[in-house]
């Protein structure tokens, strides 16, 4: 059974970016997620929130802390009305950059997390989930 | 320059200690404000500590090696010091690279980096102090 | 008999509130038979207290089912009980057997007539929780062990002054590889030492994988200002490396821990000297 609690906050400004990494930083530490983990965690959930500012012209991001059993995990979900990403596949390339910010945003934060999952199509906005377990 | 990171001066080299989650804004500020020190005080070394950081995602990533590669054509070294474990497993990962900035364990090694050979960090330092007080 | 239709769960708590002395005296003397000598009575009392009023509490909520939100407080209880259980070495019949034992204090009221069919679904119910919640701490533990095993077969060892080694012997496996990375980097800042050593000469086969984890080391070690040798290549190795075309790029490689100090001290005197090499 997982018990979870979440917190919203909108993603419009340069300091909101800052406040998610805070509040993905604060639930990480209350799973006592590993340093490491945490570091990836927060760092993934930075590169994303600034993708949904930059590319995604705003939006939020929904941060949980779950509880299945003793283990203790942390996802954080963004999501923006934006232009959506076309081509998916080679945005999910390493390296691809559209400038402006974006550049290792999505393959990076894939590889610093343990759950990713990507949504998003032409004009119909993105959603990207990301969450770490304890070990 | 009022919310910015203070940047210090000792001798020919500028010091910056990040100690804030620094914003994107901030962390563009400080890469112009940099700019602008290092020309207006001829200054020969850049040092940035950011033994703070608890992250460096790709937005810093970039503004550090940028600062490398402006201070480079300014003719002044950047060394790049105290980066956190967990901060060096995480950037690999990601992949990113800070191209070549130099890097040193602590602000004393990266002063004894940029230190001409003949001068010990203790004779630059104790030179800059004459100086102010001339 | 009367015909009884499921009982409401409020119903229910004001049964067991009326007949609480009953339940559980025969619920106790039930568990702490099974039990006797692991867990002293006050203990078992204190305990079934606890989960018996969170459950009466749950009930007058209107709860039904285990999984409803009346029972929130039920299930944390539960949990934090076989955990410590599991910690404490209980076997896991020994930590169910609490649980299941509350049902010889509920059958006596059926015999006046109550529908406990509900009571006994929830019995159940909690008996299974309280056995998943103690494997799963049983498997965290387990977890938790092999870490330790792992950091100590993991030894950074100093050298010389600003001189780390890291002998590794045996397989070097990614849970491995990042233990070693962590703790090799960890230990360069505590020690304020600027070369490192990753002596591979106990390592039976590098394949890319292993290479990759090497790599990904020195890449670090470097960011944070210091430089990494790796030492103890063996000629099977060495064409191995070569034959799947591993680039070690400028990382610098010896064929032994003795040439590897060599070159870090050499190295480290001219850092002491100052000044950017040429």
């Amino acid at each position: 059974m997982t018990t979870a609690t979440a917190e919203r906050l909108p993603i419009r400004t340069d300091s909101d970016v800052v406040k998610v990494r805070q509040l993905v930083r604060t639930l990480a530490q209350e799973a006592r997620l590993s340093l490491v983990d945490q570091t990836k965690l927060v760092t993934a959930a930075s590169e994303l929130a600034r993708n949904t500012l930059v590319y995604g012209g705003g939006g939020d991001a929904e941060v949980v802390l779950m509880t299945e059993g003793v283990r203790k995990g942390v996802r954080a979900v963004f999501s923006d009305e934006g232009p959506g990403i076309p081509d998916l596949d080679l945005a999910l390339t390493d390296g691809w950059t559209s400038g402006g910010g974006l550049g290792l945003g999505l393959s990076g934060s894939r590889r610093l997390v343990q759950h990713f999952a990507i949504d998003t199509a032409a004009g119909a906005g993105t959603r990207v989930e990301i969450a770490t377990w304890t070990r | 320059m009022t919310d910015g990171v203070p940047i210090l001066r000792i001798g020919s080299t500028l010091l910056v200690s990040i100690q804030i989650d620094l914003q994107d804004d901030t962390a563009l500020r400080l890469q112009e404000d940099l700019a602008e020190r290092i020309t207006s005080s001829g200054a020969r070394g850049v040092i940035i500590d950011i033994s703070g950081l608890e992250i460096v995602d790709s937005f810093i990533g970039r503004m550090l090696a940028s600062v490398a590669g402006i201070s480079h054509v300014l003719d002044a070294t950047t060394v790049v010091v105290g980066m956190r474990p967990a901060v060096a497993i995480t950037m690999v990962e990601l992949g990113l690279s800070l191209g070549d900035v130099r890097t040193a364990l602590d602000v004393e090694r990266a002063l004894a980096l940029l230190t001409p050979v003949e001068q010990s960090p203790e004779d630059v330092l104790l030179a800059a102090a004459e100086r102010e007080e001339r | 008999m009367a015909d009884v239709a499921t009982a409401p769960p409020e119903s229910l708590a004001q049964l067991l509130t009326e007949h609480a002395d009953t339940v559980r005296s025969e619920w106790i003397e039930s568990a702490a038979r099974e039990l006797f000598g692991r867990t002293s009575r006050g203990e078992l009392d204190r305990e079934q207290a606890e989960i018996f009023d969170a459950l009466v509490e749950g009930l007058r909520a209107g709860g039904a089912s285990l999984a409803d939100a009346a029972f929130d407080q039920l299930r944390g209880i539960l949990a934090d009980v076989s955990a410590a259980r599991a910690r404490l070495g209980f076997t896991p019949r020994e930590t169910a057997i609490g649980i299941f034992a509350l049902k010889e204090g509920l059958y006596p009221l059926a015999a006046s007539g109550a529908d406990i069919t509900t009571l006994l679904r929830l019995v159940d119910q909690l008996g299974l929780l309280t056995f998943e919640t103690y494997a799963a701490a049983r498997e965290s533990i387990i977890a938790e062990q092999a870490e330790q095993l792992l950091e100590l077969s993991t030894p950074v060892v100093k050298l010389w002054k600003g001189i780390v080694a890291v002998p590794l012997v045996g397989t070097l496996d990614s849970a491995r590889a990042q233990v070693v990375m962590e703790k090799l980097l960890n230990t360069l800042v505590d020690t304020g030492s600027e070369h490192a050593i990753i002596d591979i000469t106990g390592v039976p086969a590098v394949d890319t994988q292993v290479a990759q984890h090497l790599l990904k080391t020195v890449v670090a070690a470097r960011l944070m200002g210091a430089e990494c040798t790796i030492s103890g290549i063996r000629p099977q190795i060495a064409q191995t490396i070569v034959a799947l075309g591993i680039e070690f790029g400028d990382i610098r490689t010896r064929a032994t821990l003795a040439d590897a100090l060599v070159d870090a001290l050499r190295a480290s005197s001219a850092d002491r000297k100052g000044g950017l090499p040429a």
